[in-house]
């Protein structure tokens, strides 16, 4: 076993050797301008970046002119939340969302907000329900005839939770607003297929499924009622003028190939992950007193994502556990806040209380995990907390 | 190999230690940088490492560099981050050259939409910009002005100490795309005296996908993209360490090879002119041959006849005819418009760009497959 284990790939994933293998020749062999039509070293990079751009499509149900390739899934979220608005009348500028949604949908709508357009951040606790799930209800009824786009996450990064996005889908569709949808956390681990669900754009990146940092896609529909943005990035005209830029070859190809792999091997893999966790979880709960879980039950496959665990050790610090558990590598929110380390947004809008909150670590349980690891794990985070709750209580 | 490969503007391999370097970061060290955990904190460290490397060939500090996805987001981030502070309504007045690369000259034409006000400057014949030029051009609500290092077609650089001296003392800032320079020649922002300054990896032997935006301490800018904090709240996402890694590397490799590379790029393309020259009897105009120029790049136009179809004659030979960007356009590319070329001149134009692995023997055979297609051309266009 080789240490740290790594149980963090929400935060993102090891790159697949399988993927560092088909990346590695465009570095070399075809480092051709993909936009240099005027020879081969062009022609062989562009060649490259149609074929997976084809199978891209292929996995989530799309066609190949509606996969606009990004720098990663904050981009393009930042593109369909800000193109579609940007785009849209003064009048026509109400935007609905949803409180656990990622910091890169949350701030452009914050940054919207400013700059004039309305927007509706929807909470997701009700009563004892703590699991972060949507009723489709509450949309379809903050729906008024100004609303231009609803963006609500496909899986949740923090806590799994898996939202209704079929159902939204028909709502939106009904009332001819947009859908949005940051489907990050959940291409590559659920079917997920833009045919069948009724969204207009969807955000996926390559650096949570295996592939490479740096590169992402958004897909914008194009079949029944294409979907106009504002670019954000203009130059050079490349991806349809939506997001100008020279092409990053190798990791585009290494994109495509890290999709293909998830999807051949989606259908074993998803059990393994969810019994892995479900080790886990059982192991914690059976050897620690004060474990509480958030989000969905473990038990519902189609509420909650395989390979998440999210739980609170009453009375320990999520940040000092973490620390005090040197070769076992989780987190206590999201990564990208935990530079700047506030209580994650997404456990309190679930009603947790700040110490609760504070409290949590995140589990994100992937590819290269072993039942090894998981029992590694399970006793690490025994003698933290113990030694933890052993040291406040001797204070 | 059979191809010869002189379009080294429009992009360039990756070097063989950038990619070395870059290897251990995508299933080793494969960290999300902002993890507290030791995965995370040695992608950080990894990143540091290479944003001083940058920094260094750049004669800034560390905390002036932002990664950035590449050229064109750095050009954006720098004319909208400016230029959209504070606003909406947005009321600055941009100052432009008249052949910046379209990630430039298109950013500027969105914010005109917005409202703000915008100038090109003109350039001389000579492809160079005029510093008086941008002097009349400022106004009191000049906020920005942007002129390239070097064009990227026909390679002339650009007097951008002069313009910054005179936007300095009227308190404008001033961002130079320096795509095309980084590597070839001496890029010291301070010697330049520019507030902003962009970087593209894969003009530099670093891969697609990776730039950064040098911001001058103090320089004020919006952020552009929005979401987590990375890269001091300018430039959210989660970081490409590898390529960063990569950029950094690449950085050091043109940092200390620098003096020896200008020397040896301008040998291979004097080299270069000298042999198609000597090839044939027609005068070939090279433009901007009379201005200070990047050493590597010879734009040079075959006249009457058409650059494409010269190029479709020696398909062994990889060159380009516009900026790649834009070369399924038939139109005149802005540069060749802009140095005020005619409308033949511009069509028998070809760029030829040489790079760090490009040889004497390569811009031999280069050169004479491009007469060859000359000569069977005109024998052809004379029948």
């Amino acid at each position: 076993m080789r240490a740290p284990v790594y149980l963090d790939n929400h935060a993102t994933t090891r790159v697949d050797p399988r993927v560092v293998d088909a990346m590695v020749p465009c570095f070399v062999d075809l480092f051709g301008n993909p936009g240099s039509t005027s020879h081969r070293f062009g022609h062989a990079a562009k060649r490259a970046v149609d074929e997976s751009r084809a199978r891209i499509a292929a996995v989530i149900g799309a066609s190949d002119r509606e996969i606009v390739f990004t720098s990663g899934a904050t981009e393009s979220n930042n593109l369909a939340i800000r193109g579609v608005a940007e785009r849209s009348r003064a009048a026509d500028r109400h935007l609905i969302s949803i409180a656990t949604e990622h910091k890169s949908v949350l701030d452009p709508l914050r940054r919207l907000a400013r700059k004039g357009c309305s927007i509706t951040i929807l909470p997701v606790a009700r009563g004892d329900d703590r699991t972060g799930r949507i009723e489709p209800e509450r949309i379809a009824e903050s729906i008024g005839n100004e609303t231009r786009l609803v963006s609500v996450m496909l899986a949740n990064n923090e806590i799994g939770t898996i939202q209704p996005i079929r159902e939204i889908g028909r709502i939106c569709r009904e009332r001819g607003v947009l859908l949005h949808c940051d489907a990050t956390q959940a291409v590559g681990k659920l079917a997920v297929r833009v045919d069948e669900l009724d969204v207009d754009l969807m955000s996926f990146t390559a650096h949570k499924i295996y592939g490479p940092k740096g590169v992402g896609a958004l897909y914008v529909r194009r079949a029944e009622g294409r979907v106009r943005l504002e670019p954000q990035i203009d130059g050079g005209g490349q991806e349809g003028g939506l997001r100008s830029g020279t092409l990053n070859v190798p990791g585009i190809v290494g994109f495509a190939k890290a999709i293909d792999l998830c999807e051949e091997e989606r259908a074993h893999e998803a059990p393994r992950l969810a019994a892995l966790r479900d080790t886990l979880y059982d192991r914690l709960v059976r050897e620690i007193p004060g474990v509480s879980l958030n989000g969905p039950p473990l038990d519902q496959a189609d509420r909650r994502l395989a390979g998440n665990l999210s739980c609170s050790f009453a009375g320990v610090d999520g940040e000092a556990l973490m620390i005090a558990m040197g070769d076992l590598a989780v987190s206590s929110g999201s990564a990208c806040t935990s530079a700047n380390p506030e209580p994650s947004h997404v456990l309190r809008a679930l009603g947790l209380d700040d110490d609760l909150v504070r409290a949590s670590l995140r589990f994100g349980i992937g590819r290269f995990n072993t039942l090894e690891e998981i029992d590694f794990a399970a006793r690490t985070i025994r003698d933290a907390v113990i030694r933890l709750r052993g040291l406040r209580d001797s204070s | 190999m059979r191809h010869i490969y002189l379009d080294y503007n429009a992009t360039t391999p990756v070097a063989p230690t950038v990619r070395e370097a870059m290897a251990p970061f995508f299933a080793e060290h494969f960290g999300n940088p902002s993890s507290g955990h030791s995965l995370g904190r040695a992608c950080r460290e990894a990143i540091e490492d290479a944003r001083s490397h940058l920094a260094r060939l750049l004669g800034a500090e560390s905390d002036e560099i932002l990664f950035t996805s590449g050229g064109t987001e750095s050009d954006n981030l720098a004319l909208c981050g400016v230029m959209m502070r504070g606003g909406p309504p947005f009321t600055g007045h941009l100052v432009i050259s008249a052949f910046e690369h379209p990630a430039v000259a298109q950013p500027a034409k969105f914010l005109a939409r917005l409202g703000c006000q915008v100038s090109i400057v003109p350039v001389t014949r000579h492809g160079v910009v005029d510093p008086d030029a941008v002097r009349s051009a400022l106004r009191p609500n000049t906020r920005l002005v942007s002129v390239m290092h070097a064009n990227n077609e026909i390679g002339t650089i650009q007097p951008i100490r002069e313009v910054a001296e005179i936007c300095r003392s009227r308190g404008v800032l001033v961002h130079t795309d320096a795509s095309q320079t980084i590597g070839k020649v001496r890029t010291a922002v301070d010697e330049m005296s520019v507030d902003l300054l962009t970087v593209a990896g894969h003009k530099v032997y670093a891969p697609k996908g990776v730039g950064a935006l040098y911001v001058r301490r103090g320089t004020a800018l919006d952020p552009f993209l929005c979401g987590a904090g990375h890269e001091s709240g300018l430039r959210p996402g989660t970081e490409n360490t590898p390529y960063i890694v990569g950029l950094g590397r690449a950085a050091k490799l043109a940092m200390k090879s620098l003096d020896d590379t200008t020397d040896q790029l301008a040998e291979l393309r004097d080299r270069l002119a000298k042999t198609l020259r000597e090839g044939t009897r027609t005068e070939l105009p090279i433009h901007g041959e009379s201005s200070p120029r990047l050493p590597n790049t010879l734009s040079v136009a075959f006249p009457g006849l058409s650059g494409a179809e010269i190029l479709a004659r020696a398909p062994d030979l990889c060159a380009s005819t516009g900026s790649a960007c834009h070369s399924t356009a038939i139109t005149m590319s802005p540069t060749l418009a802009a140095i005020g070329l005619a409308p033949e001149t511009a069509h028998g134009t070809i760029r030829l760009s040489v790079g760090w692995y490009t040889t004497r023997d390569e811009v031999d055979r280069g050169a004479q497959l491009l007469l060859d297609a000359w000569e069977s051309l005109s024998d052809a266009s004379r029948l």
